[in-house]
C-alpha cells in the first residue's frame, strides 16, 4: 500500500497555511459559538447567584438587630419577697404577674421624663414593650436575688412593632388599623430615642436564644434550634460515617460481585435519590410508632437524617475507592499483605480525601433538610430552654435550624420574616464552614503519586 | 544483541524449585491456559516469552495465586512449590505471597517514604524485633536492588518521586525484602528506558544467586541475555520449554522458530 501512487484526484490543490477553508472557518465558529454559550451559562449562574445572596443578606441582616428600651425598674421587696429572707424557693413563687407591675412603674418613669404620660393609656405603654420584659426581669432577679430592693437599669426588648418602625418596616401612615401600634405611641417613640432611652443594638437574643410565641416576635431567637441541628448531626456522624464506610469497604473491596451485590448496589444508588419525606414518614414509622422512641427528639431526627445520608456516603465512598489505582492494592497484596491490610494500610488512606468529602457534604445535606423533620414533630414552638446535660440534648423535644426557619417563614407578624432571613445567614454560614472544613481535610489529606 | 550476554555465574541449577502439572486457567467461559506442564529450576532466571494475550502473565501470577483477587478466574491442575501444592485448601495465599514475591510491570511504590516502601513487607510478615534489625534488613535489602548507594541520603523521601528506573528497583527491593524464595517479574522493564533496563537486568542476573527468578517479558533479547531456561506461550499452550540457547538458536517446534524470527506476535 505504502509504494502504491495516490490517484492524482484525491490530492488536495495546494493551499496556503496563512489562508482558512471554509471548513475550518466553520469549525472555528462552531466552537466560538460554543464559549459563548458555556460563558453566558456561567454568567447567568453567577447573576441568580448574587441575587439570592444579595437578597438573603437585605432581608436577613437586620435580624440582627434588635430595639431596646432601658428601664429603670425599682424591684419591690414588699412584692417579690414578702417572707424577706430571699430563700430562692420562696422567689420563684412570685409570678411574671407580680414583676409586670414593677416594669410597668419604671416605663412609666421612663415614659413621663421624656413629657408623655397622660395621654398614653397603660395598656397603649404595654405596646411599646415586648410581653416577655416580665419575665427577663424576674429571671434576673432569681439568677440573683441580692437585686432585690434596688433600682436597676434594664435593657428590655421593644415590642416588635416599634423595633420594626426604628427598622423602616412600619410606616406611620400605614398604622391606622393596626391595633398594637398608634401614631401617639409612634410620637413616644421618637422623643425616647432622642432622650436615649430607646436604641437599637445587636440582638444576641436571636443567635443564642430560643423560638417564641407568636406574640412575642422580637424576643424569638434560632438558638435552640441551631443546638437541636447539632444534636442531630452528632447522631449523623456517629453512625452514617462508620457504617457508610464499612458497607463501601465491605461492598468494593470483598464482596463478590454476584446478582445479590448488583441488587444491593442498584438499591443503594435509588436511596440516594428517594424524596426526603418519605425518609420522614419512615422514621415515624419505625422509630416513633414502633420503636416509641421520643417525639420531636433530636435522637430520632438523627436517626431519619442518617437513613437520608447513607447513600450519599457510601456512593462518594465506593467512588473514592474506585480511583485509588489498582496498582496499589496489587503492590501490596504482592509483598504479602492480607485484603484487609492492603485496604486499610494503603488503599483507605489514599481514599481519606473523597470519603471525607462525601461525608461532609452528606452532613451538609442533612444539615439543611427540613421534610422529615415535619413529620416526627421537630418544627415549631417545641424546646423554650437550653436541654438539661449533654445527653438530655438528644431525647428532649427540640427543632431544628431549618425547621425553625420554616416555622417563622409561615408565621403572621413580619418579624419573624425577617427573623426567618437572619436564619438563613446562620445556616448559610454553618454549611459554608463545612464546606471550608471539607476543602481544608481534602488538602491535608491528599497524597501525591 | 546476543554478544551483551551477562557474565556466567557458577550456580548450581539442579533443584525443582516449582513444578507445575496440568494447570488450566479459565475467565468466565474462555480458557486462557491450556494443559500447562513446567519445571521452575531453583536459583534460576526462567523467562516466559510470546505474543501479547498468550496467557504468560496470567501463567505467572498463577504461581502466586495473584489470581484469586480476580472473581471470575478458576485454576485447576496442579501448582507445587517445594512439593506442595499452593492451591491446596490449607494455604493461606498471604503466606504463599511471602514466599513468592512479585514485581509489576509498572513501577508501583506505595505514597510512602523509601524507607517505609522496603520495611512494609518485613513489618507485617514481623521478620523483625526491633528497629535496628528493619533498618538492617532495609538496607540490605536496598544494597541487592542496587539502589542503596543512590537513596541512603534520603530514606524518608517519598518512594514516588525517584524516577522509573529507581522506582522499579525500589518495588524489586521491596519484593525480596522479606526474603522470599522465588520472585516474579511481570514485564519488569517495559516501562524503563534502555538505561534503567539494563541495570535492572544486571540486577535479575546477581538475584539468581539467591532466588528462582521468572521473568515474563516482550523482549527476546533480553530474554536470550538474562534467562538460563526459556518457555514459549502460544494461545494459552505452553509451546516449548527448554535452555534459553537452544530456544535461540535450534528451537523445536516451528511456531517458536516463527515468533523468535518475528514472524507471528
Amino acid at each position: 500500500m505504502s509504494d502504491a501512487t495516490h490517484p492524482a484526484a484525491h490530492k488536495s490543490p495546494a493551499r496556503s497555511l496563512h489562508q482558512l477553508d471554509a471548513r475550518t472557518k466553520r469549525r472555528n465558529a462552531s466552537e466560538r459559538r460554543f464559549k459563548v454559550m458555556g460563558i453566558v451559562a456561567i454568567g447567568i449562574g453567577l447573576a441568580f447567584l448574587v441575587l439570592l445572596l444579595s437578597t438573603i443578606v437585605i432581608n436577613g441582616s437586620t435580624a440582627f438587630q434588635q430595639t431596646f428600651i432601658k428601664v429603670p425598674v425599682y424591684l419591690d421587696p414588699a412584692k417579690l419577697d414578702k417572707s424577706g429572707n430571699r430563700d430562692p424557693d420562696d422567689l420563684k413563687k412570685a409570678t411574671t404577674f407580680t414583676y409586670a407591675p414593677l416594669v410597668q412603674n419604671g416605663l412609666l418613669e421612663v415614659v413621663q421624663k421624656a413629657g408623655f404620660g397622660s395621654e398614653l393609656s397603660k395598656s397603649d405603654m404595654k405596646n411599646l414593650i415586648s410581653a416577655s420584659a416580665a419575665s427577663q426581669v424576674r429571671d434576673r432577679v432569681l439568677a440573683d436575688p441580692s437585686l432585690i430592693g434596688k433600682t436597676v437599669d434594664f435593657e428590655i426588648f421593644a415590642s416588635s412593632r416599634v423595633d420594626g418602625y426604628l427598622k423602616g418596616r412600619v410606616h406611620r401612615d400605614e398604622i391606622a388599623l393596626d391595633k398594637n401600634i398608634s401614631v401617639a405611641q409612634l410620637d413616644l417613640v421618637d422623643s425616647l430615642r432622642k432622650d436615649g432611652a430607646l436604641h437599637k443594638g445587636f440582638n444576641w437574643t436571636f443567635i443564642f436564644g430560643a423560638d417564641a410565641s407568636d406574640s412575642r416576635a422580637e424576643q424569638a431567637g434560632i438558638g435552640i434550634a441551631m443546638l437541636g441541628s447539632f444534636y442531630m448531626m452528632l447522631v449523623v456522624l456517629v453512625l452514617a460515617l462508620p457504617i457508610g464506610v464499612a458497607a463501601s469497604i465491605y461492598l468494593e473491596e470483598f464482596a463478590k460481585k454476584n446478582r445479590f451485590t448488583d441488587l444491593i448496589e442498584v438499591n443503594i444508588s435509588n436511596l440516594a435519590a428517594v424524596p426526603s419525606i418519605v425518609f420522614g414518614i419512615l422514621g415515624l414509622a419505625a422509630f416513633i410508632q414502633f420503636a416509641h422512641l421520643p417525639q420531636s427528639a433530636p435522637l430520632v431526627g438523627g436517626l431519619v437524617l442518617t437513613l437520608m445520608t447513607l447513600p450519599t456516603i457510601i456512593i462518594s465512598t465506593r467512588a473514592a475507592l474506585k480511583a485509588v489505582p489498582p496498582s496499589i492494592r496489587d503492590a501490596a497484596l504482592g509483598v504479602g499483605a492480607s485484603k484487609m491490610q492492603s485496604v486499610f494500610h494503603h488503599v483507605l488512606p489514599l481514599a481519606m480525601p473523597g470519603i471525607l468529602t462525601g461525608t461532609i457534604i452528606g452532613l451538609a445535606q442533612a444539615l439543611g433538610e427540613t421534610a422529615p423533620l415535619l413529620l416526627i414533630g421537630m418544627v415549631g414552638y417545641v424546646a423554650t430552654n437550653t436541654p438539661e446535660g449533654f445527653w438530655d440534648g438528644f431525647v428532649s423535644p427540640n427543632s431544628a435550624m431549618p425547621a425553625q426557619i420554616y416555622e417563622w417563614a409561615k408565621r403572621a407578624d413580619p418579624a419573624f420574616y425577617e427573623r426567618a432571613w437572619g436564619g438563613i445567614i446562620i445556616l448559610l454560614i454553618f454549611l459554608l464552614g463545612m464546606n471550608l472544613i471539607a476543602i481544608i481535610l481534602r488538602r491535608k489529606f491528599e497524597r501525591r503519586w | 544483541m546476543n554478544d551483551m550476554t551477562l557474565t556466567e555465574r557458577a550456580v548450581n541449577a539442579t533443584d525443582c524449585k516449582i513444578t507445575a502439572r496440568n494447570v488450566q486457567v479459565y475467565y468466565g467461559e474462555t480458557h486462557a491456559i491450556k494443559d500447562v506442564d513446567v519445571d521452575i529450576l531453583d536459583k534460576t532466571v526462567t523467562a516466559f516469552i510470546g505474543p501479547s494475550g498468550c496467557g504468560k502473565s496470567t501463567f505467572l501470577r498463577c504461581l502466586n495465586r495473584m489470581n484469586d483477587t480476580i472473581d471470575i478466574c478458576r485454576v485447576k491442575g496442579e501448582i507445587l512449590l517445594d512439593g506442595e501444592d499452593i492451591y491446596d485448601k490449607r494455604v493461606d495465599p498471604v503466606q504463599l505471597r511471602a514466599k513468592v514475591g512479585m514485581v509489576f510491570q509498572k513501577p508501583n511504590p506505595f505514597p510512602k517514604s523509601i524507607y517505609d516502601n522496603v520495611a512494609y513487607g518485613p513489618k507485617i510478615h514481623g521478620l523483625t524485633r526491633n528497629r535496628a534489625e528493619l533498618d538492617e534488613i532495609v538496607e540490605a535489602s536496598l544494597r541487592k536492588a542496587a539502589l542503596w548507594g543512590e537513596v541512603k541520603d534520603r530514606l524518608q523521601a517519598p518512594g514516588t518521586g525517584l524516577s522509573g528506573g529507581q522506582q522499579q528497583r525500589l518495588c524489586i527491593a521491596r519484593a525480596i525484602a522479606t526474603s522470599p524464595e522465588v520472585l516474579l517479574m511481570d514485564e519488569p522493564c517495559s516501562a524503563l528506558d534502555p538505561i534503567a533496563t539494563a541495570q535492572v537486568e544486571e540486577l535479575i542476573d546477581e538475584l539468581r544467586t539467591n532466588f528462582s527468578v521468572v521473568i515474563v517479558t516482550h523482549s527476546m533479547q533480553q530474554a536470550a541475555r538474562v534467562s538460563q531456561k526459556t518457555a514459549f506461550f502460544h494461545l494459552g499452550n505452553l509451546v516449548e520449554y527448554d535452555e534459553t540457547d537452544q530456544i535461540f538458536t535450534n528451537p523445536t517446534d516451528p511456531r517458536t522458530e516463527s515468533y523468535i524470527t518475528g514472524r507471528i506476535g
